[in-house]
């Protein structure tokens, strides 16, 4: 079974986001990590692999510092990489990542696509459903659990309040849902071995796509960060005069009562 | 010269930490109060290769340098120094004077399961008598047709009862001396060797210290380590290479306590202030932040020796030294800093404090470290 893995870097969750000087989230010294649910996604595949043998092979966009994350998927068990990195591909939105990523996915053999269900930076949660329905190919979001068998896929998702157990054909895409799995660290060997693993480099033109084939549908206008959290009230005074006034606030300003 | 950690570093240092703080950490209080040693923990290391980091792979070992190994018993003794010594001492002094001196047999069927982890290994030196004077050594061993009979006991040895593999030191002719004194390949469950007593320690209490006791231990004549009169140099050369691992271990407590006591200084408000603006506590901290710098470069300079194969006695006893004197600096501090909490065992600085006191004593205590450095440097 070939499995494709989708995999986007993303801010460190503890990373502090702060605007530059103009008005764009500052990325400098900022520590990038795999995009956890992604995490749930490697994963996946390396169980699928181990259950059907086959190839993992994971599909990512943007910058150099991409490879690190890419690195850390291939010591972790994944087979190779690609990496499409062009000028062209400053700051896509999501309609033109998903085209991209179609391109690129259509040139290897799949018979499933895992991605996270949503990247924790912008969580727009938009390419993967997007790659899908640019392949033709069916798709379900938020897998809590997957069984595969003659060409088809039993998979459970989380819906509200619930879960919802969906037979799927393949090829499909799949994206994955925290709970699916407890992804593996890389070991020592996984790390070693992973930098004889190539790290497929691939430009717009090798795909045989142009700048002029893919205008952006959206662009961001602003960022805004949210308003800082006000500071706290100390009410002062004796302890049963001070509980007085505290019920008043809570029920005639804070209406919580 | 290039202070920064390579691809592989950043990645190997990321994965164990993660590992210690996700896996290690959270149980660290209550193995030190139970005296319960990692076995589960252990299993997951050896999963992750950290049971055969700087072996190679023809013998299933990772393949990497020195320094991938220091950074793995520093995270993980930065959270639990009694995990980090398990696993240096099974590396540095067991699987390692196997891979150095051992016999291709010995190879194959000692060092392969030590580096998987399918086994644990440790080394026994000390004896009642004989501690840093090796020449004290009052075990023996006899060459009976095709067997050694080895006699007598061992003390105070790290990861005994729990390991599989033991490599032991015993006289063979007492009027040679240390010439006299042989190295030899045990296994746990041969007819006459046994474990005594489990030692009641200040610190690094989930490790396991036992007494190995030997009596009329028949073993066969292919399980002498080198050649006979070589075990006290194999016993040098092996203590030179594990003060990587202490050293490691140190460096690991000191920067765990480190950070406890950082956090807790830009926390706790005092007379004002967060502990951290009061200059008085940023001096401890500036010092702190500044030995462990140093004992950094002298224990990542080690492992470069180590990893070029050049001499590195003297780097490895200055890396010793200095980390474990770090150690027991910052952690008293970070205690200080704490003040009353950091003396409770709520914080885990208490315990680290207790885990310092022993790198300054075991592998060659500090004032053997001393001995060795200058005699490298007189030498010179």
């Amino acid at each position: 079974m070939d499995i494709v893995v989708c995999l986007k870097q993303t801010f460190d969750t503890e990373a502090k986001i702060v605007l530059d000087s103009s008005g764009k989230i500052d990325s400098t010294g900022v520590n990038l990590v795999m995009n956890p649910y992604d995490e749930f996604a490697v994963e996946e595949a390396l169980k699928l692999r181990e259950k059907f043998g086959g190839q993992v092979t994971l599909v990512s966009m943007g910058g150099e510092r991409v490879t690190e994350s890419l690195r850390t998927a291939l010591a972790m068990g994944c087979d190779e990489a690609i990496l499409i990195q062009d000028p062209a591909l400053e700051s896509p939105d999501e309609w033109v990542t998903a085209e991209v990523l179609a391109k690129a996915v259509s040139q290897i053999p799949y018979d499933i696509i895992l991605a996270g269900r949503i990247a924790v930076d912008d969580g727009s949660g938009q390419v993967a459903i997007r790659l899908a329905d640019a392949l033709k190919i069916p798709s379900v979001n938020c897998i809590l659990k997957l069984e595969t068998a003659d060409g088809k896929a039993e998979v459970t998702r989380e819906i509200d309040g619930g879960t919802e157990l969906i037979e799927v054909s393949l090829p499909a895409v799949l994206t994955t849902q925290k709970g699916l799995n407890i992804p593996r660290y890389p070991s020592m060997m996984g790390i070693m071995k992973a930098k004889k693993k190539e790290i497929k480099r691939l430009t717009l033109a090798d795909l045989g796509m142009s700048a002029a084939d893919l205008p952006r549908k959206m662009s961001i206008m602003k960022f805004n960060l949210p308003s800082p959290r006000k500071g706290g009230m100390k009410i002062s005074g004796e302890a049963a005069d001070a509980a007085k006034e505290l019920a008043r606030i809570l029920r005639e300003e804070a209406k919580v009562i | 010269m290039n202070f920064d950690l390579n691809e592989d570093h950043i990645m190997m240092r990321k994965m164990v930490r993660d590992f210690a703080e996700q896996e290690c950490a959270p149980g660290a209080e209550e193995r030190d109060e139970k005296e319960e040693f990692p076995m589960e923990l252990w299993k997951k290391c050896g999963e992750l290769g950290l049971a055969g980091i700087t072996f190679p792979e023809e013998y299933c070992g990772v393949g990497a340098d020195y320094l991938s190994y220091a950074i793995t018993v520093e995270e993980l003794s930065r959270v639990d120094a009694s995990l980090g010594v398990t696993v240096s001492a099974h590396s540095s002094l067991c699987a390692n004077p196997i891979y150095l001196f051992g016999t291709e047999e010995q190879k194959q069927k000692y060092l392969i399961p030590l580096v998987t982890g399918e086994k644990m290994g440790a080394f026994g030196l000390t004896e009642a008598m004989a501690g840093s004077d090796a020449s004290g050594t009052r075990t023996t061993a006899v060459r009976d047709g095709n067997d050694y009979i080895i006699n007598g006991s061992k003390i105070f040895i790290t990861n005994g009862y729990y390991a599989d593999t033991y490599v032991i030191t015993a006289q063979m002719d007492k009027s040679k001396g240390n010439r006299g004194i042989a190295a030899f390949i045990l296994e746990k469950g041969m007819p006459g060797f046994t474990f005594g007593k489990k030692e009641k320690k200040m610190g690094i209490r989930s490790s396991a210290t036992y007494e190995l006791v030997f009596e009329n231990v028949r073993i066969p004549a292919e399980n002498l380590l080198g050649e006979e009169g070589q075990g006290f140099k194999i016993a040098m050369v092996t203590l030179d290479y594990g003060r990587i691992g202490i050293a490691s271990q140190a460096l690991g407590i000191a920067q765990g306590a480190y950070e406890q006591a950082l956090k807790y200084a830009k926390e706790r408000s005092q007379f004002g202030k967060t502990l951290s603006e009061l200059e008085v506590i940023q001096f401890k901290l500036a010092d702190m932040a500044l030995q462990i710098e140093a004992a950094r470069l002298l224990v990542y300079q080690a492992c470069h020796m180590a990893t070029e194969h050049r001499p590195v006695s003297k780097y490895a006893a200055m890396a010793k030294v200095h980390a474990s004197e770090t150690a027991n600096m910052v952690a008293t501090q970070a205690v200080q800093i704490l003040g009353g909490y950091g003396y409770t065992r709520d914080y885990p600085v208490e315990r680290m404090m207790r885990d310092a006191k022993i790198t300054e004593i075991y592998e060659g205590t500090s004032e053997i470290q001393r001995l060795v450095i200058a005699a490298n440097i007189l030498k010179d």
